[in-house]
């Protein structure tokens, strides 16, 4: 016999645990999978399928994807990255949507890297968060993701223009090297020139510099470029590969205008090919295609053209990736990185749970053993509670990290804590001979007050930490928050009921308890 | 039925002497532990820096992990062979203007040993103004905790208990971080998560015991503080240690078997537990009836409540 009250409450708790089930059952399903079948399920993108049928399957399992309790970085194993746009050489307007750009920039690179549900958000004013689950090539990642890929297209200055340069330099040095006058004119050709003394002359615009002294040519433009009194409308650069100068390893020296004629935006396409450089077959390189626009600057009507150089397989790959998908706006740099291998990430799931496991069962053992039938129904609220956790944290899309883990590890202990102050306070109440009845009732009101008491304490500590804990550690303060609001109901609603329903069937006398 | 603690008749608060030496003992050990490892020993979270664990298979010497760090540019780090064979963790501090210091440690381990496969295991990497950042979120977010359970226990209770109890709370929190001191382990991010909680759950008990006593107060009205109290920490005694009892098994169980990364963490809430439990049974309540009896000591002549 129950009340009305009670009917509803039973009804209500059994459309709960329904409920439960039913969000837990793509997890469920999700994680009795093979291991392989999962990584298929994990990496699932139906926007990459090729016909009708893959797209329907790949959909059903991006949907089970979602629905399942995700595991985190820490778990699953992956890298989380927080990058700063180094905003110091914007403009304000340029600032103000630098880091917007470079999330979109770098959104598209990453998807190009083929990550599934890699995560980038804004954090701040000019930081953003990157996390890329599973397994990856972290370096590759890095690189992918940092480069600014500045790509420009400067036209090499005439023979004269960079002879102009040259002397110059040759004066500014001069002068500098001979104390702040200029040399007489018979002396040595090294200090009236000691730039152009360490050129060998080219028969192009180009000089050749021998490969012993392209440092020197490097830190002479270095301190050059560094001395305000010149502005420098013309920059150089070197060549990619070793020409061969009479026996001996030297490079090509360019001087190109300083501003460029066009930039990487207007690249259209790029692929990584191995057939670009006649002189060295199978060397990686990368051809592109220019936009409409960009070939009309280019003078040319093909609008394509190619990058070579010494790079390798992977180094192209990732070459054409970032020229297909931008330049960053600005430098970005990496200020926070936190990198779990699978390994790792695979021990800690396995231990985490081993721990959980066996701190449960010694729970359940030591409530059963000292609290006999009672123990029984303090066990059956606990098994709700944490159903409801898991429920709520697949229903809110939240993750399992490690320390969520050990927040619900730490919710089984403290779970049981509410129903210890009931139980003991009932036990009071028949050491003080009041009817069984009656001590149930005034054990579980009494005893009210109290739990609320002492888990809006752990609440409040709790929330602190979700407001400054990062990653993980937020994970742990989310599973321990929502483990003692559940706590609540159900070791105090849930058993209520239990005994309730129990007691009130028949004339009792006796509880064990 | 089964139990144990039940009828226990201890005059706790006469010799109350013996929690404040015992406490007094245990902050002094703190103290000293801190004084001697120059304050808490944080971690990469809040120094910034780089901690790297990396596979290397077949195994090398630590020494050639050293040489491979000092060649990428990191002169000075700190190796540590792990228990797993291969297994090194690499330690180095905040670098200004390196962007990518794993990166090009694993890298030039990987140049200085073209036969072996080396793994990265873990990268915990923070650059010094994160780490400064997360420092400050953490002292703030500690403190904003203490203070939002002070305001909650002194609504509940007289402010007289919220005392003791945020005394009792200190103490809890401070000896445990004089334990991750004293047992050389690093002040990282999940360690601080850990003192949060104790302050969480140490209050837990406390409050248990202080409703006891205030309910015992009510209907012994003519008793004296003293006897009002002892009776109420001998009546929750049993509760006391069981509730706690049940949040030592898993917590011992994630110390136990849950593995290196919270390791720390399991320890931190570990020693919290124990002396979380102990403070709410003995310092908490003697705290309170002391400053109660200073308080009726000062004011000669009213009666107390």
């Amino acid at each position: 016999m129950m009340t009305r009250s009670d009917q509803w409450k039973f009804y209500l708790t059994v459309i709960a645990v329904l409920a439960c089930i039913f969000t837990l059952w793509p997890t469920f399903q999700f994680y009795s999978l093979t291991p392989a079948r999962r990584q298929e399920v994990l990496q699932a993108r139906p926007s990459a399928a090729t016909n009708e049928a893959d797209r329907v399957r790949l959909e059903k399992d991006a949907k089970l994807r979602e629905k399942a309790i995700k595991l985190g970085l820490d778990l699953q194993g992956g890298m989380y990255l927080l990058l700063e746009v180094d905003k110091s050489k914007l403009g304000p307007t340029e600032a103000k949507n630098a880091v917007d750009q470079a999330m979109q920039i770098i959104r598209n690179r990453v998807d190009q890297f083929g990550v599934a549900e890699p995560s980038i958000q804004k954090q701040g004013d000019d930081r953003i968060l990157i996390q890329l689950p599973g397994l990856l090539d972290q370096e590759r990642a890095k690189g992918l993701i940092g480069q600014t890929a500045l790509l420009e297209f400067k036209l090499v200055k005439t023979e004269e223009e960079s002879r102009a340069l040259y002397d110059r330099i040759d004066q500014y040095f001069a002068r500098k090297l001979h104390g702040g006058t200029a040399p007489d004119s018979a002396a040595a050709d090294s200090v009236l020139h000691p730039f152009t003394s360490r050129l060998l002359s080219g028969q192009r615009a180009e000089a050749v510099v021998l490969n012993e002294n392209v440092g020197a040519i490097d830190s002479m433009m270095a301190a050059f470029r560094a001395d305000s009194t010149f502005t420098l409308e013309s920059s150089i650069a070197w060549d990619a590969h070793d020409t061969d100068a009479q026996g001996r390893t030297a490079r090509a020296i360019y001087v190109l205008s300083k501003e460029p004629l066009m930039k990487g935006s207007e690249v259209a396409s790029a692929q990584m090919r191995l057939d670009l450089d006649q002189a060295r077959p199978g060397a990686p390189g990368v051809s592109f295609n220019l936009t409409s626009r960009g070939g009309a600057l280019f003078a040319d009507i093909t609008g394509q053209g190619s990058i070579t150089g010494s790079f390798t397989e992977e180094e192209a790959q990732n070459l054409a990736i970032v020229l297909r998908s931008g330049a960053l706006p600005a430098p970005v740099n990496i200020v926070e990185e936190r990198t779990v291998g699978p390994s790792l990430g695979q021990d800690s799931i396995a231990q985490g749970f081993r721990a959980g496991a066996i701190g449960a069962l010694l729970v359940v053992i030591f409530m059963v053993g000292y609290y006999r039938v009672s123990g029984i129904v303090a066990v059956v609220a606990l098994i709700l509670n944490i159903m409801g956790l898991l429920a709520c944290m697949a229903g809110f899309h939240a993750t399992l990290t490690l320390p969520g883990i050990a927040g619900i590890v730490l919710t089984i202990g403290m779970a049981v804590d509410a129903n210890v102050l009931v139980f003991e306070r009932i036990r009071e109440e028949l050491r003080n001979k009041k009817t069984v009845l009656s001590a149930i009732e005034t054990g579980y009101s009494r005893a009210y007050r109290t739990i609320v008491d002492a888990n809006v304490t752990t609440l409040l500590s709790a929330l602190a930490l979700m407001w400054f804990g990062s990653g993980p550690v937020r994970g742990f303060a989310i599973t321990l928050s929502i483990g003692l609001i559940i706590n609540m109901i159900t070791a105090v609603g849930v058993s209520k009921m239990i005994f309730d329903a129990w007691s009130l069937r028949r004339k009792v006398s006796s509880i064990s308890i | 039925m089964f139990q144990v603690l039940v009828g226990v008749n201890v005059d706790w608060m006469r010799r109350r002497h013996i929690a404040y030496t015992v406490s007094g003992a245990c902050v002094l050990i703190a103290i000293i532990s801190l004084i001697m490892h120059g304050g808490p020993r944080y971690g990469v979270d809040f120094t910034g820096g780089t901690l790297l664990e990396i596979g290397v298979t077949p195994a090398v010497s630590a020494d050639v992990v050293r040489k491979a760090a000092d060649d990428a540019g990191f002169a000075g780090a700190e190796i540590q062979k792990l228990d797993r064979p291969g297994q090194v963790l690499i330690r180095v501090g905040p670098r200004a203007g390196k962007s990518n210091p794993s990166g090009a440690i694993a890298a030039q381990v990987r140049a200085a040993n073209p036969g072996a496969t080396v793994d990265v295991i873990r990268v915990e990497s923070v650059g010094p103004r994160v780490g400064n950042e997360l420092r400050g979120a953490a002292v703030k977010a500690v403190f904003l905790a203490l203070l939002f359970i002070l305001i909650y226990v002194a609504i509940r209770y007289d402010w007289r208990y919220s005392m003791g109890a945020v005394v009792a709370l200190f103490h809890d929190v401070f000896i445990a971080l004089g334990a991750v001191s004293l047992t050389n382990r690093e002040v990282t991010l999940t360690v601080v998560a850990a003192l949060l909680t104790i302050a969480g759950f140490s209050i837990n008990d406390t409050i248990v015991v202080f409703d006891r006593i205030r309910e015992r107060g009510k209907a012994l009205r003519r008793e004296k503080a003293e006897t009002v109290m002892n009776i109420a920490v001998n009546e929750t005694l049993s509760r006391t240690i069981i509730t706690s009892f049940t949040v030592f098994l898993t917590v011992m169980a994630l110390y136990l078997f849950g593995g290196e990364v919270i390791h720390d963490f399991s320890f931190t809430m570990l020693v919290g537990v124990v002396f979380g439990t102990y403070s709410s049974v003995y310092v908490a309540s003697a705290l309170a009836l002391d400053t109660q009896l200073y308080l009726e000591r000062s004011k000669p002549g009213r009666p107390k409540k």
